[in-house]
Parts: C-alpha cells; structure tokens; sequence
C-alpha cells in the first residue's frame, strides 16, 4: 500500500494545476504560429452600402398603373402569395381557395385617407382624393416591430433595414400588433399553392410566419437597385438618408415631404413628395 | 455446486447483451449512400470544405451562413481552398444547389438514409423542381 503525505499530494496536484493551466495558453501560441488560415466571410464587393436606408416616393410621379407595376415587379419577384388565384389541383390536390379578405403584402397602393388618417383636412386639396400612394414597411429608426418581437426574428441592421429572419420566426404576431402601418401579415396557410410562378432569386415563406418587405436587401448586396425602384419609372429612390451629398437628400431638401404617422415617434424612413 | 450455474448464467448473459453484433453477423446492412457527384459538381471537385468536414459540419456551416447572410448581410464565402462561393442555398450559380444540381441525390438519399427530416425546402426552392 502506497502512503502519501499531506505535503507530496499537495505538490503533485500543485504541479498537476500549472500543467492544465497552461494547456490553452500553449494551444493558441502553436494556432498562431500557422497564420490565419481559415475561411473568410465578407460582403460581396459590387454591393450598395448606407448609414441609414431611406426611401422617397414622388406622389406627382406615381400614376395607377405605375404603382401596379410596382406592386407586380415586388410580389413576383419575392414569392408574394396572391390568394385570390385557384390553386392548381394537380400540384397541390389538398390546397383550398381562401375565404375573401385573407392578403399578403408588402407594397401596395393605398388611398391617401387609410395612408395618411392624421392629416385629413376639412378640405382636402381634390387631388389627394384619388391619388394612389404606395405604401410599404417604413424601416422606422425606432421600430416598434423590433422592440416587440421576443425571438429578435425581426431586427435592424447595421444599414436601418428592418428585417425578418424567417428562421426564428415563431408566428407570435406581436409585431403585426406593434406595426402602426399594417405593414406585416401573417402566413394563416401553406403559401406555395397561391404563388402562381415561383421566382428562382428568393425563397417563399411557409406556414406560420410573419412577413413583409426586406427593401430588397438580396438586391442591395449584389450592388442593383430595389425592384420597386426599377419599376417605378422614377417616382421611387432609395438612397442613405445620413448622407447629405446623396440624391434621396437632395430630394429632400428640394422638395416639400410628409411622412405617415410622424406623431408616433417611429421615425419612418420613407418620404412623400406632396 | 453453483459455479456451474453461475458460469452458465454468465455464457447466457454475454450472449444475450451482444445479440446486436450476432444479429449484425447473420444480417446484411445497407451501407449508407454516398451522396453523387453530377453535373458541374461533379468536375469542379473544389467544396467549401473537404469531404470529411463537410459530412460532419454541413449543418453547422449553413447555420454560420444563414446568420451571416440574414444577420450582416455578409454573402460571400472564400474557403481555405481559396475559392469563394455565394452564400446561398439555392440561388444562383455559386450556390449549393447551383453546383450540386441535383437535390435528390446530393441532400435527400442520405437525410432518407439518417432519417433526418430538415425543414429547408419548405421556403427555399429547388430550381429544378419550380421550372
């Protein structure tokens, strides 16, 4: 039987302790040594960059079919589900049609009553009776959507976008709630049945998640313009906001702008030249 | 006396706890599927990651790309082969299934083979499949 002094067990687990202590520390010293060998994530180089993305639509430039066309080009291109078609009964036999009212959205043409309820005057210019406006996600500076989310699947980058990682998305609905401008709607169904031609540049969404418009980050990060800015015929730029030289300031500055629910405090950062 | 017995219950017990293997000698096994190389794949041989991580760490990479690529907006991905590839599942060219063009057997053979249902292609699309 071996016997062990107090004294030699203490020393033993005392050398034992630098031993392990110093493990890491030799690890990182041999890693370094090799150089940065790893994989790099960068941002791809043709991309636009902002502070603060922004959006001004020119309401004198906007006709019905412009922002038909605009609304078409966005929904096309991001698989926006539109539930007043008939389901195709051979690719999806259990699909039904939907009950009346059911939409999903995330550029569409308001009247300016809905767009704007705080500023109705007792006599409004005729004008603004019939004029469509177009209105989408503002990507407020102070999103209401984002503090209300408790998956933080709704989000703001670095850039102001407010954006959804469908992902963490858990169906809670509290942002649609939060969102004082109806820009978010929920996926009640199945959305695949309802898009009649899947564009190949973006996934759909599926069953049980929130959605709305991204301010066409995909397109943004391959260095083009929003798709609703392309179809716009120049009623729409988008452009950063922080920086005083770009042409969404410029615009700005020239031109008399209202924005909707500026009470609020979201801070939207979409404009209306009026 | 009961040495016998004892040694009796023993040979019973080992057999009876190592009756996978005897089941697995008597019985053919399915090797898993290799996942194929067709297409473009199959002659540009340069991956994100070599064959052996790539097996093991497909899951964790799509993870890091999805943050990367919803959270930062960050898109691009070069190896440590030097190549760099899209970060994306399913668009464009330098995606995965822009190489790997056929989902069948590049994803699913394997998944059907672990039994692992991931819920990718419920919004991502298969080019192929939408055409």
């Amino acid at each position: 039987m071996m016997i062990k002094s107090r004294r030699s067990f203490l020393k033993v687990a005392g050398i034992a302790a630098i031993g392990m202590g110093a493990a890491p520390v030799m690890n990182l010293a041999a890693s370094e040594s090799h150089g940065n060998a790893g994989p790099e994530i960068t941002k791809n180089e043709e991309s636009l960059h902002a502070k603060r993305w922004g959006m001004v639509i020119d309401t004198s430039k906007l006709t019905e079919e412009v922002a038909e066309a605009v609304n078409k080009a966005c929904h096309k291109a991001h698989n926006v589900p539109d539930f007043t078609i008939t389901p195709d009964p051979e690719k999806y036999p259990h699909a039904r049609t939907i009950r009346d009212g059911q939409e999903i959205k995330w550029i569409w043409p308001e009247h300016f009553h809905y767009a704007f309820p705080d500023k109705e005057d007792e006599f409004l210019a005729e004008k603004f009776h019939d004029l469509p406006f177009l209105v989408t996600c503002n990507h407020c500076k102070n999103a209401p959507c984002v503090q209300a989310c408790p998956t933080q699947a709704t989000f703001k980058r670095e850039d102001g976008i407010v954006i959804m990682d469908y992902h963490r998305c858990i169906g809670c609905r509290f942002c649609m709630a939060a969102c004082p401008y109806g820009s978010r709607n929920f996926n009640f169904m199945d959305p695949r049945p309802f898009i009649e031609e899947t564009a190949p540049g973006f996934p759909t969404r599926t069953k049980g998640v929130v959605e709305k418009c991204n301010l066409c980050a995909e397109r943004l990060a391959k260095g083009e313009q929003p798709h609703c800015v392309e179809a716009s015929e120049g009623a729409i730029v988008v452009g950063d906001l922080e920086d005083p030289e770009s042409k969404i300031r410029h615009l700005l500055a020239e031109h008399y702008t209202i924005r909707r629910k500026q009470s609020l405090g979201t801070e939207p950062s979409v404009y209306y030249i009026v | 006396m009961s040495k016998n017995t004892i040694m009796a219950g023993l040979a019973v017990f080992v057999l009876a706890v190592l009756s996978p293997f005897w089941f697995n000698l008597i019985t053919t096994t399915q090797a898993a599927p290799k996942p194929e190389l067709l297409g473009k794949a199959a002659t540009a041989k340069k991956c994100v990651l070599d064959k052996y991580n790539m097996r093991a760490e497909h899951m964790y990479l799509l993870d890091v790309w999805r943050n990367s690529v919803v959270r930062l907006g960050d898109r691009k991905y070069t190896g440590t082969n030097g190549q760099t590839f899209n970060m994306s599942l399913s668009t464009g060219e330098n995606s995965c299934l822009g190489c790997h063009e056929d989902k069948a057997k590049f994803c699913d053979s394997c998944h059907n083979y672990a039994s692992v249902s991931p819920y990718c292609w419920d919004c991502h699309t298969n080019p192929k499949e939408i055409k």
